[in-house]
């Protein structure tokens, strides 16, 4: 008899409850694989680790001293609480952006990396479910993206004076991890151009990256962008997240103050994820199905 | 076919040409069988199919007709079943290349549940029957020769104890000695695990060397199947005249 083996047309025989149990208890340990090899892979490419932070920290301080320099720029006399507070408003932007931007970027190059390795036939092999395999690969970039961050946050401390006076710590970090949900989301949706094109996708994945820094008021109020970029604003998670944390280390704003910027944050986030998952599963299958899911070269 | 561990029924895959976008039939109605505890050879040509064939075994390509059942599982339906009962060697290594050969297997090993412990124990093992010196166990792996980056990649494809095993042409750019041995642990391996093997070469004498049976491919389409004896009875000739008579062409040429 022949038959297509395309999408399930049967009905796939389910597992039972004791197997369940059993692979659900087992996908902590399939997800820290992952973990273990970004670390590992972190070791190994340690000087290329060296370079990306102080490209952070140099990144970080010329824009720490853009706002230093506003008097002397502007021509106009500017009070030192005013300058901190200008220097402080972009640091924010700058490092929570650097967070952000690096859980991005290593969940949009799931693909492309492993393609350029040589291992994507083996990982998509392995009898790891997608979803396992995706929250894996975001724990071990969420560790990064801290670890580079932090770091990053000390060297600055180390150059400039920055009043930390009013700050509410705790507001700030919920906002980031509110903001690094929706990130993993946006990470895993663009990690699906290289699936899909082979050659071009992983610029694409750059390219929804540097809308998002533009739209997002990293550097400035959204405000003064030209209408129509300001209505991306509305849908980047980053917009919220980098005003939050703003307002809860500039003026120190609790989460019960911030809550009409969480709440949307919340939102694309919780929607950013399923939808991700979605297209990624779908951009496999399409892989699968047109012979994409092999190594470059 | 009961008691198969890999059953092929009518398997066809064509691909989009990236020149022309015309439709090229890369398998072509392919039915075949590997028996439990077999080591099955699939005998071609570059171009001939072989791998397209064993990356419609390993889940990484769909079908566009046809059925594919490893130990009774439908491929496409059970798709986290058959990972688990499969690995595959390819001919490319395909590892992280600055990791270790341990590091990546540690990594290889916990994708198939096994923990770091296990796998250190077990690829050391194999690595040393491999004839690698364990001094370079913790070396990146782009630091080792291409024959030892392949013994390693066996190593990865045995950790996982897989019941059926795909080696896609396993043996290609070793020298003799590297070659050699590699064939002599593929077939004590099956001996001690009972593990089915299915080897795709374009080495005659590995086909005749280490297969029970042997399928010819050729142009997307299995052209000949048989035991070696069988192939030279029906055919006449050695396994070059028959691949000759069958296929219309030379392994040798196109292997080059």
């Amino acid at each position: 008899m022949i038959k297509t083996s395309g999408p399930a047309r049967l009905r796939r025989p389910g597992p039972s409850p004791s197997q369940r149990l059993s692979t659900f208890t087992q996908q902590p340990k399939l997800a820290y694989a992952f973990v273990e090899r970004t670390v590992a892979l972190m070791k190994r490419y340690w000087l290329w680790e060296v370079v990306w932070i102080i490209y952070s920290i140099t990144t970080s301080l010329s824009v720490a001293y853009i706002g230093l320099a506003a008097p002397a720029i502007t021509g106009e006399q500017v009070d030192p609480a005013t300058t901190s507070r200008f220097v402080l408003y972009l640091l924010v932007g700058t490092i929570a952006w650097r967070f952000l931007g690096i859980v991005f970027e290593d969940i949009a190059e799931i693909i492309a990396w492993e393609k350029w390795e040589g291992t994507i036939e083996y990982t998509f092999m392995a009898p790891v479910p997608r979803l396992t395999h995706l929250i894996g690969m975001s724990i071990g970039t969420i560790l990064r993206a801290a670890v580079i961050s932090i770091l990053v946050l000390f060297a600055v401390v180390l150059f400039i004076d920055v009043d930390l006076s009013r700050a509410n710590a705790l507001s700030a970090v919920a906002l980031l991890g509110v903001g690094t949900m929706a990130f993993i989301g946006l990470g895993i949706a663009s990690a699906c151009f290289p699936l899909i094109w082979t050659e071009k996708g992983l610029q694409m994945a750059y390219i929804v990256q540097a809308v998002v820094l533009l739209v997002s008021g990293v550097y400035y109020p959204t405000t003064v962008l030209p209408g129509w970029l300001q209505a991306l604003s509305v849908i980047s998670p980053a917009t919220y997240v980098i005003e939050g944390m703003r307002q809860a280390l500039l003026d120190g704003a609790d989460l019960v103050t911030l809550w009409p910027l969480v709440w949307p944050a919340l939102l694309i986030g919780a929607l950013s994820i399923p939808i991700g998952l979605r297209l990624f599963i779908s951009a496999e299958r399409y892989a699968k199905r047109t012979g994409r899911l092999k190594r470059s070269g | 076919m009961a008691g198969s561990a890999l059953l092929a029924q009518r398997v066809s895959k064509s691909f989009r040409g990236s020149r022309n976008g015309k439709q090229i039939r890369a398998v072509d109605d392919v039915s075949l069988s590997v028996r439990r505890g077999e080591i099955y050879g699939l005998l071609g040509a570059n171009g001939s199919g072989k791998s397209t064939l064993i990356r419609l075994f390993s889940t990484l390509l769909e079908a566009d007709a046809g059925e594919v059942r490893v130990f009774g599982h439908d491929v496409g339906l059970e798709e986290l079943t058959v990972k688990r009962l499969i690995n595959r060697v390819s001919v490319e290594a395909s590892f992280f290349k600055k990791l270790s050969a341990m590091e990546n297997l540690v990594y290889a090993g916990r994708l198939y549940g096994v923990d770091a412990r296990a796998s250190r124990a077990t690829a050391s093992t194999i690595l040393r029957r491999l004839g690698i010196p364990s001094a370079r166990f913790d070396e990146p792996l782009e630091k080792l020769s291409r024959g030892m980056q392949q013994k390693v990649s066996i190593a990865r494809a045995f950790l996982s104890t897989p019941m059926l095993l795909l080696l896609d042409e396993p043996t290609t750019g070793l020298d003799i000695r590297s070659k050699r041995e590699v064939q002599t642990f593929v077939r004590d391996l099956r001996d001690e695990h009972d593990a089915s093997i299915l080897l795709t070469t374009h080495d005659l004498d590995e086909a005749e060397r280490l297969a029970d049976r042997i399928g010819i491919i050729h142009g997307g389409r299995l052209v000949a199947e048989g035991t070696s004896d069988e192939l030279r009875e029906r055919f006449g000739g050695d396994l070059e005249s028959v691949f000759m008579t069958v296929t219309g062409r030379s392994i040798v040429d196109d292997a080059e």
